[in-house]
């Protein structure tokens, strides 16, 4: 099916159907309850995990497969999401020509910085990388302020030129971005009972964008060029021994995931037209890092996983505040509840990010696959039990590793 | 000549901040073969430990004075702090004065326990691991140790000023022979300086002129070879982790003067110190040290209005320019041995 063996076209159609129905399944509180403020079905934080999927899935194609960790690689999102609203400033607030812009923007833009970096591996790879998005960053914030409104940002104006579309709208502001007349902010709210959904443009345009890329993705890991970035990954001199140039296919492999980089930048101004620096910055790179090696670095699914669980944490868990605690552990008498909501408040809210910090370094030391070969070790645990029950012969439910 | 002499004690006070993290860095991976990504943070909590100690030494008994009132007309409270009960007002308060340099013997043991539990609980484990692995899980130590902190001390920085005897400033150029007021320098900022100087020459006589240091020296050279001998040369490894953290909290105590203590202070150095290290050549100490002072310099010099204005940006970037250039054009760096991190 599409091109696929049976078992990916398989996981393809249950991310489809997952990213379909998102919505609703981010959504299992009714409104008003006091669960409510687990959901996440809203559009702003569903369009953030798709391109964050996006950006994710870009950085795998590189760092999963050829190994080269590169610690820059916001700069490329970066880079894009300038390039994007750099459009939607002159041409029109079609959102078709700023991603397709912010695409090849980025994709120039890391054709240089991994043309120059793939000179060295290792360390010194993550450190040019490291250098390259730090120097973007740095300028982006200062010398470049013309094309990139340093401090502020770059932001739409009322007059900026827009030779495709009109400056401003009959009410003297600035129009939103759309799809060929379909604008992204639009959506249906869905009454159900309690229940509140929100199907919203955005969201499924992102949605669609995350799917093709995923597609892509899948198409790339299965193929001999997909295969070539594995043998970078396990033996490169053996590779130099058979004939074989590593360089072009690493390089490629690192252009493929700046465009995806600059994909998601595009997205990103796309539903929100601005774009800052500190979006280069490398906390930024940092970021994408920990959430391909949480999901799991090098399998299909993992970095959508990875990007759905921190972004979900950055926006839901971080709002969780020791009033809530105090009443969900209101049941107990006094003194405990004081016991146990000081020793839960630092992992929470503001202190998210030890949370954070914590979960990744266990999965590094524990879990190097991260949260998909969890699930797979859950599933053989799961598995074996059972062929013990029925006396059955064991299944092999170990599968090779990705 | 003498804007020039400016800047070249301008750069000095970062270098060295650079210069002594990037030690420990190059100790760190020239012993164990670890790439810490959580040296920054070392050097934060070193600063820390300045905090610390200044609060700790605040720490103060609350007694009532029924003489004096306050402006409702309540008796006042008074806070004395125990110090200068315990050792009268005149060296109590000179021991409060005094905090940040007091902190380096506090901080000594601190930071050495500290590097002693980050490897014998954590980093042992990473040896047989890819040097991704280890920036990964140093990374994030960094971030875990960076949360505690910001939630201890919270996230706003924290001055912590040097003792008010060495608040002023040096005029330098008067002792070089140039007209007074032309060059100017902070007292603070020249002892960091000499005070790196210190420890860096400490680090390396220790290496060179003690068994130990022998030893430690073989062991980076040849690490079976020694281990054959029947020296147990992974305890003196830990111990040289140690001796790194306390070398990178070394540089935080002092630093904390210069500018305000806070939870990420570590990360915007990190970056630069890998640099550095780059730069100089990973697994060489002198390189190190060399480049950690050259980076500094060459970061002030290119902040002068005159090459700003010259080549606008310039200040923000040379650090990166420079290592880009050496990493492409001598990939071992400036002094970096033959075989080490050659994948």
């Amino acid at each position: 099916m599409f091109g696929l063996k049976q078992k990916d076209a398989t996981l393809f159609l249950v991310v489809v159907a997952i990213t379909a129905l998102a919505p609703f399944l981010l959504n299992p509180f009714p409104e008003n309850s006091e669960l409510a403020q687990f959901n996440a079905g809203y559009p702003d934080l569903m369009q953030r995990f798709m391109i964050f999927g996006i950006f994710a899935i870009g950085f795998n194609i590189l760092f999963g497969l050829t190994g080269y960790l590169s610690f820059g690689h916001a700069a490329f999102l970066g880079v894009g999401s300038y390039a994007g609203v750099w459009m939607l400033k002159l041409l029109s607030m079609n959102i078709i020509p700023a991603i397709i812009v912010s695409v090849v923007v980025a994709g120039v833009f890391s054709l240089i910085v991994g043309y120059i970096s793939l000179r060295r591996s290792g360390i010194y790879f993550s450190i040019l990388t490291l250098a390259f998005a730090q120097m973007s960053f740095a300028l982006a914030y200062s010398v470049l302020t013309p094309i990139t409104g340093g401090e502020t940002g770059l932001q739409l104006a009322l007059d900026d030129p827009r030779i495709f579309g009109v400056a401003q709208t009959a009410d003297g502001s600035i129009p939103l971005t759309n799809f060929f007349g379909l604008e992204m902010r639009d959506g249906i709210e869905i009454a159900a009972g309690p229940w509140l959904f929100t199907l919203n443009v955005g969201y499924y345009l992102s949605a669609i964008v995350m799917l093709a890329s995923f597609y892509v993705a899948i198409r790339i890991f299965r193929s001999p060029f997909g295969m070539m970035l594995k043998a970078v990954k396990s033996n490169q001199q053996r590779m130099n021994y058979t004939g074989i140039n590593p360089k072009p296919y690493t390089l490629a492999a690192f252009v493929i995931s700046g465009m995806y980089a600059g994909l998601a930048g595009g997205l990103m101004v796309a539903m929100d037209p601005l774009a800052g620096a500190e979006r280069m910055q490398w906390t930024a790179s940092g970021e994408v890092v920990l959430m391909t090696i949480l999901g799991g670095a090098g399998t299909l699914v993992g970095p959508l996983l990875g990007a759905g669980v921190i972004k979900y944490f950055e926006n839901i868990f971080s709002k969780i505040n020791d009033n809530i605690l105090y009443e969900w552990f209101s049941f107990m008498p006094g003194g405990l509840q004081d016991f146990f909501v000081t020793i839960i408040y630092p992992f929470i809210g503001k202190g998210w990010h030890l949370t954070l910090g914590i979960m990744f370094m266990l999965v590094v030391i524990f879990l190097p696959g991260g949260i998909v070969e969890g699930g797979k070790r859950l599933g053989r645990l799961f598995s074996r039990k059972k062929a013990e029950g029925g006396g059955s012969d064991a299944t092999p439910a170990a599968s090779p590793a990705e | 000549m003498d804007a020039i002499i400016l800047q070249i004690l301008n750069g000095l006070d970062k270098g060295s901040a650079y210069a002594l993290i990037a030690l420990g860095l190059t100790l760190i991976f020239g012993t164990l073969g670890v790439v810490n990504f959580a040296h920054g943070a070392l050097f934060m909590l070193g600063a820390f430990c300045a905090v610390t100690l200044s609060r700790l030494l605040q720490t103060a008994s609350v007694t009532i004075d029924p003489e004096r009132t306050d402006f409702l007309g309540n008796p006042l409270k008074v806070e004395t702090p125990y110090v200068i009960e315990w050792f009268g007002p005149e060296v109590g308060s000179l021991i409060l004065d005094w905090s940040v340099p007091l902190a380096i013997l506090f901080a000594i043991p601190i930071m050495g326990l500290i590097g002693l539990a980050m490897e014998r609980g954590l980093i042992k484990h990473f040896y047989k691991r890819p040097h991704a692995d280890q920036i990964l899980v140093t990374f994030g130590l960094a971030i875990v140790l960076q949360e505690i902190v910001k939630y201890f001390y919270g996230a706003n920085p924290i001055p912590t000023p040097a003792p008010d005897a060495l608040v002023g400033s040096l005029d330098f150029g008067v002792l070089v022979g140039f007209d007074a007021g032309t060059v100017i320098y902070p007292y603070w900022r020249l002892i960091y300086f000499v005070f790196a100087a210190v420890v860096i020459g400490v680090v390396f006589a220790f290496l060179q002129f003690t068994t130990f240091g022998m030893v430690v020296r073989a062991g980076m050279a040849d690490r079976e070879t020694v281990g054959l001998l029947g020296i147990n040369i992974d305890r003196r490894f830990t111990l040289m982790f140690a001796f790194a953290a306390i070398v990178a909290g070394l540089a935080g105590v002092m630093y904390a003067p210069i500018n305000s203590p806070n939870y990420h202070m570590g990360m915007d150095f990190l970056v630069l110190s890998f640099v550095v290290v780059v730069v100089g050549g990973m697994g060489s100490l002198p390189g190190a040290v060399a480049a950690g002072f050259l980076l500094g310099v060459l970061e002030s010099f290119a902040s002068m209005p005159q090459v700003v204005t010259l080549i606008p940006g310039i200040n923000q970037i040379i650090i990166y320019l420079v290592a880009i250039i050496i990493l492409l054009t001598r990939p071992r760096g400036l002094m970096g041995r033959k075989g080490v991190m050659e994948a």
